[in-house]
């Protein structure tokens, strides 16, 4: 910290990360809540558990070497150039800027935001796949997705010298492609292997609804969600940066906010956005659920999924108009894929983050057609094929392949789908008859003191 | 760290057992790993112990009543 405005920078940009990485916990909680509703009374431990663990074990292999290749991988390597081992030292677990450091304020809470983004992609799985998954073939998905592709994908797209954004003019200012699509992708390709859950379609093919247990718990978690989601707004965001300090084109001494990318916007801005892509997710599906809770709620998600590509940049109405455009196409394609290709997302998670970040970015191109991607000279700038490649890397090359893969690897081994046995009688079987025999011991024990 | 009479514009890490960052990193892998491979093997053993315990058909019909 050179003088006292660097150093007020510096604790103001701690602080503000912190602060998003605090209400990005609550995505977290929101998800739990959300599965949990969504599952059967007879697996809502295992179910709990089965989201809870992606926890611990995504932070620390995103300690040992996640942030490492979002540091190192900008260039592919391959694309733009080769691996940055100067840029992946200071990231490395074994480096002093990853510990209790008075010279480094900003490492800590700038890894947390990104951890809680990976938290949130390997929860975004977690969903679609209950009641069926083993805990531990998920929990290997999970550091895969949420320490090794999505920031794979972030490195390569969400960075700002990142070579999709140079080569391609990539722009996901909040992350409908590197984060839903890969997601929602990865998804769906655990989901093509694992099958749906016994009972799910009837014996000619026709889908049954399996509706949340609890939906007060599932409408509390999507809320839950919402809020999480300003932080994740707000975190994709540096909060104040000098024209100096980005090195790029911009002129003049004026500070600002940025996306990731280093260009320029507010906090305003995406204030507007997300609560005008929210708005419009949600009215589209009412509308076109006919007033289903579950897919209005999911909907909101949907809406703001599908704008937060350009939420930087776009209009509030635009935001909401694309937020209704996406919503509509990812309500219709969940149930066109889950008839036709026999498909059991448990909680629409392809459909709402898949498809909807998927589409966003397709329209961002269109939308931003020819606004610079960046601040840097040479850069591409935002285009609809540039777009539509980004699209399909996120989801189909980093998403659903890795997913399909490995799960095939699993399923031969074993280890991928829980037994049917207990799949019948419920995970939680053991706990549950635990727990009556204890119940009925007390009862009894009571009674005789009468 | 012995004191804090210092300049703190010339601290850095302030850890203790500096100098030890890739052993600890090395022992933190393996026991993720470790992790990984005793959940899974004890999941296993579970499923197989409670096929074996409650899973003939009368048991799992009447599961299906009791806790569905």
């Amino acid at each position: 910290m050179g003088n006292n405005l660097d150093a007020l920078t510096t604790v103001f940009t701690e602080f503000y990360y912190w602060v998003t990485v605090v209400i990005m916990f609550l995505i977290h909680v929101g998800f739990c809540m959300y599965e949990v509703g969504a599952s059967r009374w007879r697996n809502h431990l295992h179910t709990l558990m089965k989201n809870t663990m992606l926890i611990p074990l995504v932070t620390i292999t995103f300690y040992f070497f996640g942030w490492w290749i979002y540091w190192a991988l900008p260039n592919g390597p391959g694309f733009t150039g080769g691996i940055l081992w100067d840029m992946g030292a200071p990231n490395a677990p074994w480096s002093e800027s990853m510990a209790t450091n008075l010279g480094d304020r900003i490492t800590g809470v700038f890894w947390a935001a990104f951890l809680l983004f990976s938290w949130t992609a390997a929860s975004i799985v977690s969903g679609s796949v209950i009641e069926r998954i083993r805990s531990g073939a998920f929990w290997i998905h999970a550091v895969l997705i949420g320490s090794v592709f999505w920031i794979i994908d972030a490195a390569w797209g969400w960075h700002y010298g990142g070579w999709m954004v140079q080569l391609l003019g990539y722009h996901d200012a909040y992350a409908s492609g590197v984060i839903h699509a890969i997601a929602g992708g990865y998804a769906l390709g655990i989901l093509v292997v694992l099958g749906p859950r016994i009972g799910k379609f009837a014996a000619d093919g026709t889908p049954r609804a399996i509706l949340p247990h609890n939906p007060w718990l599932v409408a509390i978690g999507l809320f839950l969600i919402y809020t999480g989601f300003w932080g994740f707004y707000a975190a994709c965001n540096v909060p104040i940066i000098s024209p100096s300090g980005i090195d790029g084109m911009i002129t003049g001494e004026t500070w600002t906010a940025t996306n990731i990318y280093l260009g320029p916007t507010t906090l305003g801005a995406i204030t507007f956005n997300f609560l005008m892509s929210l708005s419009g997710g949600l009215l589209v599906a009412y509308v076109v659920s006919k007033g289903d809770p579950f897919w209005t709620y999911s909907g909101g998600l949907a809406g703001i999924i599908t704008a937060s590509a350009g939420n930087d940049l776009y209009h509030p109405i635009q935001a909401m108009f694309i937020a209704g455009i996406g919503t509509f196409l990812a309500y219709k394609l969940h149930y066109f894929v889950e008839r036709k290709f026999k498909i059991d997302d448990a909680v629409g998670a392809v459909a709402v983050h898949g498809y909807a970040g998927f589409i966003g970015l397709v329209i961002c191109g269109f939308v931003l057609w020819g606004y610079p991607s960046s601040p840097y000279e040479g850069y591409a700038a935002v285009n609809p094929l540039g777009q539509f490649i980004g699209a399909i890397i996120m989801f189909f090359v980093l998403g659903f392949l890795p997913a399909f893969i490995v799960s095939k690897i699993m399923s031969g081994m074993g280890i991928l789908r829980i037994p049917r046995e207990v799949e019948l009688m419920g995970l939680d079987f053991k706990t549950l008859e635990e727990g009556e025999e204890s119940r009925e011991a007390i009862r009894q024990a009571e009674k005789a003191l009468v | 760290m012995e004191t804090w009479a210092v300049d703190l514009a010339n601290v850095g890490a302030i850890y203790p057992w500096q100098g030890t960052e890739v052993i600890m990193v090395i022992v933190g892998i393996v026991f993720w790993i470790w992790w990984h491979v005793a959940q899974l093997k004890g999941e296993a053993e579970e499923f197989k112990a409670d096929i074996a315990k409650h899973g003939s058909a009368e048991q799992i019909k009447s599961a299906l009543d009791k806790h569905y």
